[in-house]
C-alpha cells in the first residue's frame, strides 16, 4: 500500500528530452529483482553511467546541484514502452513523489497511482516556464490541483478516484473485495457462455 | 445504439462502476516471471488468495536461456526469478507452462496457440505487448504489477475511464509478397507517432485486414502499444474461427459450434461511431526499416536517413530527439538505407517469430548464405512453433545458410538473458522496439519484417526484399 501523497515542496530535477521510455527509465539487466525496493541506482543507468560504470558528467542527476530535489521535470510522452512497474518502483526509489510532464503514456501513468508517484500533466505553456527555471522552489498540492511557483499558479486535472487513492493512500484490492457480491453474481451470470471455460 | 467491438466486450465485463470508475471482470490472466514475483508477494503479505487460478496460465520467456535448455541457468538473478515463479504457481495452483514443457514459449505466442486467447474475452498480462490477442477480437491490456496484483486476487480490473475508440481503415492492396503485416504496422505509428493512440483502443479494418492470416494480424495489433494505444482489435470472421478449432483450451464439438455463433456477433455495426479515425492506402507501400530509437522513426527501404529538420517538421523537441537518435545509431542524414551494413540479424519475438513468419525468411534464406561478417538468430516464439518448423525442415535451411536455430523464448528481443547486442553493434531485427539499449546497452537495432531481417543476413546490408521475391 503506498504512502498518502497530500502535497510536497521541491525544487525540479529538469530531464529535457522527449519520448523517455520505460527501457531509459531503468534497463533490463536491472529487473530481475523480486522485490519493490533497490531500483533507484539504476534509474537513467545507461545516461548516468559510461559503459566502465563511471558518472557521466553531462547528466542531469550526475550534477550535485540537484541532489535531493524530489520532484522530476519532464517532456511529452514520458514513459513510452513497457508495462513494467519497475520504472515507477526505480523513479520512486532514488527519492522522486511525483513527475510533471505535458504528457505520459498511458499504462506508466496508470502505474504511478498504485505506488503514490504522482504524475501531473500541465500545458506547455507551463512546461516551458518551469523548465526556464528549475531551481525555484515548486509546490504540488494534489488536494487543490495545482502547482505554484513563485507567483504563478498553475492548475491541473486528475480523475476523482485516483485522486482519493493519493489522498488516502488506500489499499485498492482491499477496496475491490469488498464488491465481492457483485463479482461473484457476475461470474454466476457468465456461466453458460461459451467463452468461458 | 450502434456499438463498435470494443464496446461490445466492454459492456459484456463491466461489473461495477462509481465515481467515474469502471470495474472490468477478466476472462483470461497471463502471468510471467519478470513483472510477477512482487504481485505474489503482495498476496502472502495481506493473507490473500487467488480467486481463479482456473483463469490464469504462467510461463517463462522474457529471461530463459534459448541455448541447451538441459543445463543450468548461469545467471543467478535469472535463476532466481524463474524458480520464484515455479513456487508461486504450485503455492497458489497456477498452471505453469516451464521450461521443461512442450508447450512454454513466449507468452503471447502461446496464448493463441493453446486457444487460451478467444474471441470476445478480456485479457491481461503484466506486459504491454498483451495488445497481441486482440488479433483474435479480445481486448486485451498490458497492466502493471500493482495490477497483476489486484487482477489475481479479484480476477476484476479498474478503469479509470473507458478508453477511447479509434479506427484504422487499411485500404489498397499489397503489390509484393515482400510487403507484409509488419512494413503495414510500422507504417502506421510512422504516421500517427508513438503517441498517436494515447487513450484509445485501434480497430484495424478494411478489406486487406480481412484477408490477413491469424498470424500477421497478432504481428500488426502487437505494434498497437509502440502506437501509444492501450489496446488494437480485429473483427474474428471466419479465419479466427478455423484457426481455434481443435486448440487445447478452446472449445470443442458442440461447444465450438455454440461458441462460433455468439462469435459471429461480435462484430462492429454499422453505422457505429469512432471517437477517431484514419485511413491508410497500402497500395504502394514499400518495406519499412527504422532508423532512429522509438518505432515511429522509419522510411521505406528505398529512402535515406532523414534530416532531423525535415523529420521534426518544425517541432523543436522532435528535431533534438532526432539528433539524439542519429547520434546514438551513428547514423548521417542522407545515407541511402541500403549503404547501412549491419553485423548481427535477430529473428524472433512476439511481433515476428510464429510459424508463418519463419516459413516466408527461410523462402529468402533457402540456398544462400549469411553473410560472413553477420552473426544471425532465428529464435522461435514457442516450443510449438519451433517443432512445427522442424517437422517441415525449416532449421535445416537455416542452420545450412548458417543462422543459429535456438530455443523458444523472448530472447534479443531484449536482451535479459545472454542473447545481448555488444555496444556498438548494428542488428537487423523483427522485434517491436529500438529503443536506446534495448537488445544490449549501445546496440543499435533496426526495426524490419522476417524478409527482410533474412535478406540483410545474407547481404550484411539492408537489401529491397521485393527484388527477391
Ligand atoms: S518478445 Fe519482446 S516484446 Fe514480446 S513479450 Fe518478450 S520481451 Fe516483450
Amino acid at each position: 500500500m503506498p504512502a498518502p501523497f497530500t502535497s510536497i515542496t521541491s525544487r525540479l530535477v529538469p530531464l529535457d528530452r522527449v519520448n523517455v521510455d520505460t527501457d531509459q527509465i531503468v534497463p533490463k539487466q536491472f529487473l530481475k529483482l523480486i522485490h519493490k525496493t533497490g531500483f533507484g541506482k539504476y534509474l537513467f543507468y545507461d545516461w548516468r553511467f559510461d559503459t566502465n560504470g563511471k558518472p557521466r558528467t553531462d547528466f542531469v542527476l550526475n550534477d550535485a546541484k540537484y541532489a535531493g530535489r524530489s520532484i522530476l521535470l519532464a517532456r511529452e510522452n514520458f514513459g513510452i514502452g513497457s508495462s513494467r512497474e519497475h520504472a515507477v518502483w526505480a523513479i520512486l526509489d532514488y527519492g522522486f513523489r511525483s513527475v510533471i510532464a505535458p504528457s505520459f503514456a498511458d499504462i506508466f501513468y496508470n502505474n504511478c497511482f498504485k505506488n503514490g508517484l504522482l504524475p501531473v500533466v500541465l500545458s506547455k505553456q507551463d512546461i516551458e516556464y518551469l523548465f526556464s527555471n528549475p531551481d525555484q522552489e515548486v509546490e504540488i498540492c494534489l488536494q487543490d490541483q495545482i502547482v505554484v511557483a513563485g507567483d504563478r499558479v498553475m492548475h491541473f486535472e486528475i480523475d476523482g478516484s485516483r485522486k482519493k487513492l493519493m489522498l488516502e493512500g488506500l489499499d485498492e484490492i482491499g477496496i475491490t473485495l469488498k464488491l465481492e457480491d457483485k463479482i461473484s453474481n457476475f461470474e454466476k451470470k457468465m456461466i453458460g457462455q461459451e467463452i468461458k471455460m | 445504439m450502434a456499438r463498435t467491438i470494443f464496446e461490445k466486450i466492454w459492456d459484456n465485463h463491466l461489473v461495477h462502476s462509481e465515481g467515474g470508475q469502471h470495474l472490468l471482470y477478466i476472462d483470461r490472466h497471463l502471468v510471467h516471471e519478470v513483472t510477477s514475483p512482487q504481485a505474489f508477494d503482495g498476496l502472502r503479505m495481506n493473507n490473500r488468495k487467488v480467486r481463479r487460478p482456473d483463469l490464469t496460465f504462467a510461463t517463462m520467456d522474457h529471461n530463459v536461456p534459448t541455448n541447451n535448455r538441459s543445463l543450468p541457468i548461469v545467471d543467478q538473478v535469472s535463476a532466481t526469478q524463474i524458480e520464484a515463479l515455479a513456487r508461486n504457481c504450485r503455492e497458489f495452483g497456477i498452471t505453469l507452462f516451464d521450461m521443461a514443457s512442450t508447450e512454454q514459449g513466449i507468452v503471447h505466442v502461446i496464448g493463441p496457440e493453446l486457444g487460451i486467447t478467444l474471441p470476445g474475452t478480456t485479457i491481461v498480462c503484466g506486459d504491454s505487448h498483451t495488445s497481441t490477442h486482440g488479433a483474435f477480437g479480445a481486448l486485451a491490456f498490458g497492466i502493471g504489477t500493482s495490477e497483476v496484483e489486484h487482477v489475481l486476487a479479484t480476477q476484476c480490473l479498474w478503469f479509470a475511464s473507458k478508453p477511447k475508440t479509434f479506427e484504422v481503415n487499411i485500404e489498397g492492396s499489397r503489390k509484393s509478397r515482400a510487403v507484409t503485416a509488419k512494413d503495414m504496422i510500422l507504417y502506421v505509428i510512422r504516421k500517427i507517432g508513438t503517441g498517436g493512440g494515447a487513450g484509445a483502443v485501434f480497430e484495424y479494418r478494411g478489406p486487406i485486414i480481412s484477408e490477413l492470416s491469424m498470424e500477421q494480424r497478432m504481428t500488426i495489433c502487437n505494434m498497437s502499444i509502440e502506437g501509444g494505444a492501450r489496446a488494437g482489435i480485429v473483427g474474428p470472421d471466419r479465419t479466427t474461427f478455423d484457426y481455434l478449432r481443435g486448440r487445447k483450451y478452446a472449445p470443442k464439438g458442440e461447444a465450438y459450434e455454440r461458441a462460433v455463433e455468439f462469435w459471429r456477433g461480435l462484430t462492429t455495426d454499422p453505422g457505429a461511431r469512432f471517437d477517431k479515425s484514419v485511413t491508410f492506402d497500402i497500395s504502394s507501400l514499400a518495406p519499412q526499416v527504422s532508423w532512429g530509437t522509438n518505432p515511429a522513426m522509419v522510411v521505406d527501404v528505398t529512402e535515406s536517413v532523414p534530416n532531423p529538420d525535415e523529420f521534426a517538421k518544425g517541432n523543436e523537441n522532435e528535431r533534438k530527439a532526432a539528433v539524439r537518435a542519429l547520434e546514438y545509431m551513428a547514423l548521417v542524414p542522407g545515407t541511402p538505407i541500403t549503404d547501412i551494413s549491419i553485423d548481427r540479424v535477430f529473428i524472433g519475438s512476439c511481433t515476428n517469430s510464429r510459424l508463418e513468419d519463419l516459413i516466408e525468411a527461410s523462402v529468402v534464406v533457402k540456398g544462400r548464405k549469411v553473410s560472413p561478417n553477420v552473426r544471425a538468430m532465428v529464435v522461435p516464439g514457442s516450443q510449438q512453433v519451433k517443432a512445427a518448423a522442424e517437422a517441415i525442415g525449416l532449421d535445416k535451411v537455416f542452420k545450412e545458410a548458417g543462422f543459429e536455430w535456438r530455443e523458444s523464448g523472448c530472447s534479443m528481443c531484449l536482451g535479459m538473458n545472454p542473447d545481448v547486442l555488444s555496444s556498438g553493434e548494428r542488428c537487423a531485427s523483427t522485434s517491436n522496439r529500438n529503443f536506446e539499449g534495448r537488445q544490449g546497452a549501445g546496440g543499435r537495432t533496426h526495426l524490419v519484417s522476417p524478409v527482410m531481417a533474412a535478406a540483410a543476413a545474407v547481404e550484411g546490408r539492408f537489401v529491397d526484399v521485393r527484388e527477391w521475391l
